[in-house]
């Protein structure tokens, strides 16, 4: 118990030196860009197929649950809809990121603490911290909400798929469910989870690796141990902010 | 000049320093030595605040670096150039973008006086032909040669070195040693170097700090090593048959 609150204290104290004005924006702003590509764009093939397997799967999952004559099938188109934009495309693609991106910033961050290349930043007189951690931070917050849309209109598409080609449901009823009753401050609910969701798998992330060390072992165990720590954290905020939003 | 003061450190319990003190001379290749895991590496650390100390004063000439701020020690870090053990270039750069860097965080020259800066340091090391490799496709010599380049790129007052030598060759080691002193004498800084070479000792040991499980034991110059009644000091120098061999034709 000791332990977690050490971490939780250390992970503080990182977070304040990361979250300050970087020395350079100029600098900034390029890795700003390739993060982008690092922990946003690069991740966008393996959310699309995730997503439109998940949507073909939920909608047929769905008719077939619904047994009873007095519910009409454009609930599915509903259902699957609210499914995605709710919890999917949010917690469970950020399940997936926090394998993928997480274990990435982990290892690489790792990677430079045991070659001390995070040595040769500080002493150049450079926020190692706040110059390796917080363009990753700021573009995966920013940009990956933008992937949880995506996520959501792809998985819709998978549902299309299966209303066009096979017999479960017409299409004219999964698109009359697609449109039934919409609240739009769900979008709103789903961008601000996915956006807390990427801050933790980022942060924590390089957390687990900045404090790194010994050998290349190490560094694949605190991967392990920061994917962990992100999908619990992810978890737990997933059901704070659904009692605190919805 | 660089001084320390009854400096401690120790990890978990465990001291590693004890009660260190010394200075160190400007415009000199200051030598530390000693076995290894005898604390080599955590001083210079030390000095340079990678490790926080326990107890002890760190003097850059007038300044108190271990009372000033994380801002102030960002600033004077900007003077500090340091070449680490295992070379700590950035592998997500090439060699030219490596010794860039500090020009990119810390000045607002153009790409050009930027690249002209780069390759006078890369001449100075001896290193043509490079700029465009990344640095796992050089040899440990070269990585070497790349991190004094980059460590010397902002023209800094103190030059810290750990171990620019291990792992290469003897004719490499002194092309590496002789570089160091001369850019230490062409713009007259403070350089400290890390070191069990006895090699480097009698070729560029103009001052020479001989650290003991921890605790200085010795100082004094090239000159002198060879004739210290040091009993620790001499199984040290004399375990190399070398050192033996120049004492005899001493004589
Ligand atoms: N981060 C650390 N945590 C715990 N102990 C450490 C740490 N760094 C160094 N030590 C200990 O301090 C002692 C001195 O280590 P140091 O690296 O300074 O040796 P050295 O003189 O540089 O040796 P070498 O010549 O092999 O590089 C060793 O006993 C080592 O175990
Ligand atoms: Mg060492």
């Amino acid at each position: 118990m000791r332990k977690i609150f050490t971490l939780v204290g250390q992970y503080f104290l990182l977070m304040e030196k990361v979250l300050k004005k970087p020395d350079n924006s100029t600098v900034f702003w390029k890795q700003f860009v390739q993060e982008v590509e690092k922990v946003g764009l690069s991740s966008v093939p393996i959310v699309a197929i995730v997503s439109i397997f998940i949507g073909a799967v939920i909608t047929i999952q769905t008719t077939y649950n619904i047994t009873s004559p007095f519910i009409p099938k454009a609930y599915v188109g509903f259902m699957t809809r609210e499914t995605m934009l709710l919890e999917f495309s949010s917690t469970m693609i950020a399940l997936v990121l926090a394998g993928k991106i997480g274990s990435s910033i982990a290892s690489e961050i790792g990677t430079m603490r045991i070659t001390e290349q995070i040595d040769a930043l500080e002493i150049m007189g450079v926020n190692s911290a706040n110059y390796l951690i917080l363009p990753k931070i700021v573009a995966a917050t920013l940009f990956n909400p933008l992937l949880m849309l995506m996520s959501f209109i792809i998985g819709l598409c998978g549902g299309g798929l299966i209303a066009l080609t096979t017999d479960v449901i017409t299409p004219a009823d999964y698109i009359e469910g697609l449109r039934m009753e919409f609240k739009p401050f769900y979008i709103v609910y789903g961008v601000i989870k996915m956006a807390t969701f990427n801050f933790i798998i980022t942060s924590i992330s390089a957390f687990y690796g900045y404090y790194a060390s010994g050998g290349s072992r190490n560094v694949g165990q605190s991967a392990t141990n920061g994917i962990v720590s992100c999908s619990l954290c992810i978890l737990i905020f997933n059901l704070v902010l659904t009692h605190v939003l919805l | 000049m660089i001084k320390a003061v009854n400096l401690y450190k120790s990890f978990e319990g465990n001291p590693v320093l004890q009660d260190v003190s010394v200075v160190f001379d400007d415009n000199k290749t200051n030598l530390i030595i000693g076995a290894s895991g005898s604390g080599k590496t955590v001083l210079l650390k030390s000095l340079v605040g990678l490790h926080d100390v326990d107890a002890g004063e760190i003097w850059f000439d007038d300044q108190l670096y271990t009372a000033l701020s994380f801002e102030q020690k960002k600033h004077l870090r900007q003077q500090i150039g340091m070449l680490f053990q295992g070379g700590a270039l950035f592998d997500f750069a090439t060699v030219e973008e490596n010794v860039m860097f500090p020009m990119d965080m810390f000045t607002n020259w153009s790409l050009e006086e930027k690249r002209e800066r780069v390759n006078s340091c890369l001449q100075r090391v001896r290193l043509e032909n490079v700029n465009r490799l990344y640095p796992s496709s050089l040899s440990g010599g070269m990585q070497k040669r790349v991190g004094i380049a980059r460590a010397i790129a902002l023209n800094p007052r103190y030059l810290f070195c750990d171990e620019p030598n291990s792992g290469l060759d003897p004719l490499t080691s002194i092309v590496i040693d002789n570089l160091i002193h001369e850019i230490t004498h062409d713009l007259m800084i403070t350089t400290i170097i890390n070191t069990h070479d006895m090699n480097s000792v009698m070729e560029i040991g103009e001052k020479v700090v001989f650290i003991h499980e921890g605790m200085k034991y010795w100082e004094g110059s090239k000159e002198e090593i060879l004739h210290t009644d040091n009993e620790a000091l001499n199984r040290f120098v004399f375990a190399s048959n070398m050192a033996k061999r120049l004492l005899n034709t001493g004589h």
